[in-house]
């Protein structure tokens, strides 16, 4: 696996938690379809259980979790559509990731006429800007 | 899995990490479930009554580290979701952050969960949860007159934790 894996998996879940997009950037183990439908759907209520538990009111949910070997880094769009990625202890600038490949989803996703919404993503025009954008990343932090 | 030395309380707690009291609320659990202490500092809002309160805190956290146990992404043999994992085994997690408050989490191996509620730009808690820990095992584990498993009423501990967090950051 490559040593310079920031960025160890991505996912996009819709407003109801199915998860509509996941890639795997070269974590251990294997983790198959129905693994990461549920870990999504999971991180989905546990997302919306913390704003419930918080002390002052207008919490919008987790944007940080910090385990013992990741960090997780999450996005909610205005509509509710949710983007997380698991990366390295660590790891700095993940929002302006995140918010780049929000703005990937609404360019090569929403705009496709032939997709349809809340349904898994398959648009190769994403995956291949996604790709770059991850790669980019991967590059910055090898340059540091 | 390290813990924390001898038994005696280190002479220095750590230095708190940032300026003014930004704690919210605090509460330890049993393995069981059986919420220990609940103290609270600051909490404008309240949405449940106590007992569903611990209910949820307890399930999000049980939750949480099934979901990074199964999501740790540097070990192979990760197990099925929700597969039952004792304490300190699996990947666990030590903090999340929303915007508006920051959740610091420990669990000791006898399974004993402290859970430190404070302001979202409160630094890494870790040692001072530790330290907490390290309260419990002196005021309460080490007094005659409490039996394990029951709520937490032992006044010296509580004025003790209450000076500790007010001087945290």
């Amino acid at each position: 696996m490559a040593a310079a894996a920031a960025v160890y998996s991505l996912y996009i879940i819709n407003k109801s938690g199915g998860l509509i997009f996941y890639k795997d950037y070269g974590s251990a183990g294997r983790m198959d379809t129905n693994d990461s439908l549920r870990l999504a759907s999971l991180w989905h209520s546990m997302h919306a259980i913390s704003q419930q538990l918080s002390p002052v009111p207008s919490c919008s949910g987790i944007e940080l979790l910090q385990a013992d070997t990741f960090d997780l880094h999450c996005f909610q769009s205005l509509t509710g559509t949710k983007f997380f990625v698991v990366c390295e202890p660590g790891t700095q600038h993940m929002e302006g990731l995140l918010k780049h490949i929000y703005e990937l989803y609404t360019d090569f996703v929403l705009k496709n006429p032939f997709y349809e919404m809340e349904m898994p993503i398959r648009c190769e025009l994403f995956d291949i800007n996604l790709a770059q954008a991850v790669q980019k990343d991967r590059v910055a932090l090898l340059g540091r | 899995m390290q813990f924390f030395g001898g038994s005696e309380i280190s002479p220095s707690p750590p230095a708190p990490t940032a300026a003014g009291n930004n704690a919210h609320m605090l509460y330890v659990f049993n393995r069981n479930g059986v919420c220990l202490l609940y103290r609270e500092w600051n909490r404008p809002l309240k949405t449940l009554s106590a007992q569903q309160d611990y209910k949820l805190m307890f399930g999000l956290l049980f939750s949480l580290k099934s979901l990074t146990a199964k999501m740790d992404p540097t070990s192979v043999e990760k197990g099925n979701l929700g597969v039952p994992q004792l304490p300190g085994q699996g990947c666990s997690f030590h903090s999340f952050r929303t915007n508006t408050y920051k959740l610091s989490f420990m669990e000791s191996p006898s399974g004993i969960k402290i859970i430190l509620v404070t302001h979202p730009r409160t630094g890494d808690l870790r040692e001072s949860l530790k330290y907490i820990y390290n309260l419990y095992v002196e005021y309460v584990v080490k007094n005659p007159l409490y039996s394990p498993g029951n709520p937490i009423k032992c006044d010296l501990f509580n004025t003790t934790l209450d000076q500790y967090v007010r001087g945290l950051g």
